[in-house]
């Protein structure tokens, strides 16, 4: 079946509907109505994104709709416009998908929360602007949907705003994405100044036409918009803070889908990005540090949420280099996988914490394998995908990506190697340290343990069902499959592939590579087991002396206070020094000075002059009526 | 029909100072409505830029009294025909002399009107001076604590603009051939033919006079003051209408009249409005007063505004004339936000206030629309103007344009803070007993937010009508530059 082009704008539209009628009644309707509108129409927009999907997977064209004019001045002329390929395929089948399931969960998540209506209006909102951000034919349009996925994010994360430090992780969130934006706006301006269009499909034709270095400028001011939207250093520290929001947030738009904005942003454009081979090597090094400094965090983290938010800032700087190496394929699969599994395990995270009454510190928890069974499962599924055990998904993901990875060099993959032996340790200790072991103060507290109820039970079961299976939409060919999804994105990438030839690993080679990985994840899995069950290792007490390499990664290495000093307080002392100094002490006084001098000679001339305003006036306004009435009386002679 | 919607405020405004406080109120709104009826209905009859009125007025100096639209001045016109309406149902009758306070008001939009469609320099200029008696008096009357040195300060600074302009005015008057001609047509052809020297005199005299209205850095300095001294409703007129003289006269008096002087020092000006851009956006990151706050952010919204149309450009002046009239909308909005929480609570600091989202969610929804206006969120009419002037700076120069963009964080950064500050958090005693959005007040602020996402999804009609003018002003600059000898 194909999606005819009338059929895109409703995609979009159902959730927007959603939204406002949720929003304008948030008072008037129930909860089970409020439940009904919010999922139906992300149910709705999954229902054509499968037909769409359908179409373009079975070799249906792209397809184009243009709404109407939306912005036009002199020769620069931009469509409101929405166009789908098989990459659009992949982030609607994500977006709605997820989202669905995550919609479901939340209603059981949220349930008795006073602002379980307007949760669910935002969340309708948000699948909105996601679904801009990837349908979007032109940049600006993307960009509409860019920030307003940062929108919502701010509105999420400040969901519970009567917490000062939720709002101030709100507006760290936002304010860290508008830096990014006003890179990629400022690229996005270049590109229309350049080429004269905005039109995505155009300006990748005649990329190949334009200078390196106007290109490496364009693509590097586009990479920071992605470095803010994705939490790659330097503009990660909002993300482990956005944990704030309600967990079904966390899953939804902090791990599976609107962080990822940048990996598709950049896999579209991997036309520009290929002919720009300094900004790709840019995103392979932050990428990669990213990747490595926010895993070396995650090992020390107390909190289950921020464990798992230093993981998807780590999984995200996988995928650039993934991108950055020129593997766009392999980048948009490790999405789609992580999309599943990092959604998984936050809902399982969401479940646990529900069940210990808001208890978020692992510390304190222990032994819940037993009383949370299917949190148990589902979470254990989680945690083997996102270490790349097989056959579980991450396994094929990451796998390819460290192939690509040592492709382009042996270093990088020992790099990316590196973050990923340190995310199979992290994930297992975090594994181990809530479900395994004797139960701690957390959970002894509590009389009545419940597993989850069934609105989150369902979608945890499914997500965890393609953390499993995912993988397989796009086996590697050495292990006897065949790669569906790298062969429904060929088309994408096609000229992107033909600038910069993959010089495939194959064969015996590639048995090396996966069995130095494989060994060193299973060590680590017993070393972890070693330390946090068999010796019931719990992690020292806040305050307590640490080593300084475990200092350093339990503060995070004082990033958030290296801000603070260096870019934070400087700006608001500015801010208020040069009001004393300049606004208060230098022009107001300069001012006042002159003003105060004529007013003092005006003082000596008193005699012929008032020196009041009013009677300025009223002389200026008689005047005009005297010539008023002088050019009357020349008319009447 | 242009002069009919001078004659009817103006008429209004002379019987409603003999009227009741009530029965004044409902002339001022009704003439106010007549008017924006009248203008809307030139906007769909379409014949808005055939409207014109010129007559004789002093035939032995050449001057005439001659009036006209074109899409520039039509915007403008809209513009100031829409808000006073809305300025108008705002403003409390509870107050000393209400019934001399909406005459006021009337007489003002007329002076405005006057400003916006005047073709003769002479004309322009005593439309320009009359706005200012209005505004004055509404200053010193109904004003705040320090009124009478705030408002002769204000007073003073621009009448000091104003003269400037006058001499420039006048100066380029004296070159035009014969008997001599104020109107705008001839003063162009006589500005092309002045020599660089003098072209760049009278593009500063110009300049000061119009970047004292906006204002523009360093010539600010009366702006807080009066914004925050002023009663709401004075406030409103001042930077959601009176400001837009500075910007239009920049676009409609300057940029044609010495298109050499523009190009010698024009991009001086505009790292001038750049500076002042961030450093109004710098400023408002720490000031604890509302209407002062707001005051910094308008000053670095319409800086981008003159530093835009200085690139002499379809895309800049389209989008500057744009951006007038959505921060027209966006600024009347948020200082009626103020005006309506300190009509429930008296408060000094923004600190004062907090957890307005628990007691009155419908007046902290509608700020944070008005919010996402402000910082040009995209879908908002905010985004669609300062798209096109960034481009446009962008365009002319990619530093300058960069960092313009730095607005768009620090505005982030000061609107988000004020929205922390006073909204969430906990309920402060001040905002204990608040009453959220009543009806009336609702009739006011929905439209407004309502206007701001309209034009952000579907800008293009209102870019269309100015589409012609703009270009026409940057190709005839462009042909001017050359009979310059």
């Amino acid at each position: 079946m194909v999606i005819g082009n009338g059929l895109l704008v409703w995609i979009p539209l159902w959730p927007l509907l959603g939204f406002v009628v949720v929003a304008l009644l948030v008072k008037r309707l129930s909860h089970a109505q409020v439940t009904w509108i919010a999922c139906g129409s992300v149910a709705l927009a999954f229902t054509l994104s499968v037909i769409l999907a359908v179409g373009q997977f079975t070799g249906g064209a792209p397809i184009k709709q243009n709404l109407y004019t939306w912005i036009q001045s002199g020769n620069f002329s931009l469509e409101f416009s929405f166009a789908a390929d098989p990459l659009t395929a992949v982030m609607l089948l994500i977006i709605t998908g997820v989202g669905l399931l995550i919609h479901i969960y939340s209603v059981g998540y949220m349930h008795g929360d006073d602002g379980f209506n307007k949760f669910f209006a935002y969340l309708n909102l948000f699948i909105f602007f996601m679904l801009l951000l990837v349908l979007g034919s032109n940049y600006l349009v993307m960009f509409a949907g860019w920030e307003g996925v940062g929108l919502c994010s701010y509105l999420l994360i400040g969901f519970w705003f009567k917490h000062p430090s939720y709002n101030q992780a709100a507006n760290k969130a936002f304010i860290m994405n508008r830096i990014g934006d006003l890179g990629l706006i400022l690229g996005v301006m270049l590109i229309a100044i350049n080429f004269g269009t905005l039109d995505m499909a155009t300006v990748a034709n005649k990329a190949a036409a334009m200078d390196t270095p106007t290109l490496t400028i364009i693509t590097f001011l586009l990479f920071v918009g992605a470095m803010g939207k994705s939490a790659q250093i330097p503009l990660f520290t909002w993300l482990p803070d956005a944990m704030a929001g309600p967990t079904p947030v966390s899953a939804l738009i902090h791990a599976a889908t609107m962080v990822t904005a940048g990996i598709y942003m950049i896999a579209r454009n991997n036309v520009l990005y290929s002919l720009s081979p300094v900004t790709m090597m840019l995103v392979v090094v932050v990428g990669l540090a990213t990747s490595i400094f926010a895993a070396s965090i995650a090992i020390t983290q107390n909190d289950i949420k921020k464990v798992l938010a230093y993981s998807t800032v780590s999984q995200l700087g996988l995928m650039f280099v993934a991108l950055g190496v020129g593997a766009f394929d392999a980048g948009i699969f490790h999405m789609g996988t992580h999309a599943f599994f990092k959604a998984l395990l936050f809902l399982a995270a969401g479940s646990v914490i529900h069940s210990l009454h808001g208890e978020q510190d692992i510390r304190k928890m222990g032994g819940l394998k037993s009383s949370l069974k299917l949190t148990h499962a589902t979470f254990l599924i989680g945690v083997l995908a996102i270490s790349g055990i097989p056959p579980f998904a991450g396994f094929f993901s990451k796998d390819e990506i460290l192939v690509a990875a040592f492709d382009y060099s042996p270093w990088i993959w020992a790099g990316a190697l590196l973050a990923s032996w340190m995310t199979v340790f992290y994930m297992f200790r975090l594994l181990f340290l809530v479900f395994y072991g004797e139960p701690r103060q957390g959970v002894t507290r509590i009389t009545h343990l419940h597993d989850a109820p069934q609105t989150m039970a369902i979608p945890l079961i499914i997500l965890a069902f393609f953390s499993v299976v995912a993988g397989f939409f796009n086996l590697p060919e050495l292990l006897g499959g065949s790669p569906w999804l790298a062969h429904q994105l060929t088309p994408l990438f096609e000229l992107a592939s033909r600038l910069n030839p993959p010089a495939h690993t194959e064969g015996i080679e590639e048995y090396i590579l996966m069995s130095v990985v494989l060994l060193g994840s299973i060590s680590l899995i017993v070393i972890a087991h070693q330390r946090y069950v068999t010796r019931k290792n719990i992690p020292a007490k806040d305050g307590q002396i640490r080593g300084l390499a475990h200092e350093m990664s339990y503060q995070k290495y004082y990033v958030d206070e290296l801000y603070e000093t260096m870019v934070v307080r400087p700006l608001f002392w500015v801010s208020s020094t040069t009001n004393r100094w300049i606004e208060v002490g230098g022009i107001n006084t300069m001012v006042n000075g002159i003003g105060e001098g004529v007013v003092g000679a005006g003082k000596l001339l008193r005699r012929v002059q008032t020196g009041s305003i009013g009677y300025y006036l009223f002389i200026m306004v008689g005047g005009i009526l005297a010539i008023l009435a002088a050019h009357y009386w020349t008319i009447v002679n | 029909m242009i002069i009919l919607l001078l004659i009817i405020p103006l008429l209004t405004s002379l019987v409603v100072v003999l009227l009741s406080p009530e029965k004044a109120r409902n002339a001022a709104l009704a003439s106010s409505m007549v008017n924006l009826l009248l203008t809307l209905g030139m906007l769909v009859g379409q014949d808005g830029t055939s409207a014109t009125v010129d007559v004789q007025w002093i035939p032995s100096l050449g001057i005439r009294f001659s009036l006209a639209m074109d899409g520039i001045s039509f915007l403008m016109v809209l513009l100031t025909n829409l808000m006073m309406p809305f300025i108008i149902g705002s403003t409390d009758i509870d107050k000393n002399y209400p019934s001399s306070f909406y005459s006021l008001l009337l007489f003002m939009q007329m002076g405005l009107l006057g400003v916006f469609t005047a073709q003769d320099g002479f004309l322009f200029y005593v439309f320009w001076e009359l706005t200012l008696i209005p505004i004055w008096f509404i200053c010193l009357i109904w004003g705040g604590e320090n009124r009478a040195e705030i408002t002769l300060k204000f007073f003073l600074y621009t009448l000091t603009g104003s003269l400037l302009m006058l001499v420039a005015l006048i100066d380029v008057y004296l070159n035009t051939p014969g008997n001599h001609s104020f109107q705008l047509a001839d003063l162009i052809t006589a500005g092309a033919r002045l020599d660089e020297v003098e072209q760049g005199l009278i593009f500063w005299a110009l300049f000061l006079a119009f970047a004292i209205k906006i204002p523009i850095f360093p010539f600010h300095s009366w702006q807080p003051d009066t914004y925050s001294s002023a009663p709401t409703t004075g406030t409103m007129m001042l930077s959601a209408l009176m400001l837009k003289m500075g910007t239009y006269g920049l676009i409609r008096w300057l940029l044609p009249l010495v298109p050499v002087g523009v190009q010698m020092w024009g991009n001086v000006a505009m790292v001038m409005a750049v500076i002042g851009i961030l450093y109004a956006a710098g400023l408002a990151l720490t000031q604890k007063e509302f209407k002062r706050l707001l005051a910094y952010s308008s000053m670095s919204h319409v800086g981008l505004i003159a530093a835009g149309s200085l690139t002499v450009s379809t895309m800049g002046i389209q989008g500057a004339v744009f951006q007038m009239f959505s921060h027209g909308l966006i600024v009347f909005g948020l200082f009626y936000v103020v005006h309506l929480i300190s009509k429930r609570a008296s408060f000094k600091t923004l600190q004062d206030l907090g957890g307005l989202r628990n007691t009155a969610p419908q007046l902290a929804t509608s700020f944070l629309l008005l919010i996402l206006g402000s910082i040009a969120l995209p879908l908002t009419s905010g985004f669609v103007g300062e798209y096109l002037l960034i481009s446009a700076l962008v365009k002319h120069n990619f530093w300058i344009g960069a960092a313009a963009g730095i607005s768009i964080i620090l505005g982030a950064v000061y609107m988000l803070r004020t929205f922390q500050i006073t909204m969430s958090g906990d309920v402060t005693s001040v905002a204990q007993h608040f009453s959220d959005l009543t009806t009336s007040e609702k009739l006011i602020l929905y439209p407004v937010i309502g206007l701001i996402l309209l034009l952000g999804v579907f800008p293009a009609p209102l870019l269309s009508i100015t589409e012609s003018v703009a270009n026409q002003i940057v190709v005839q600059s462009g042909n001017l530059i050359n009979l310059t000898p």
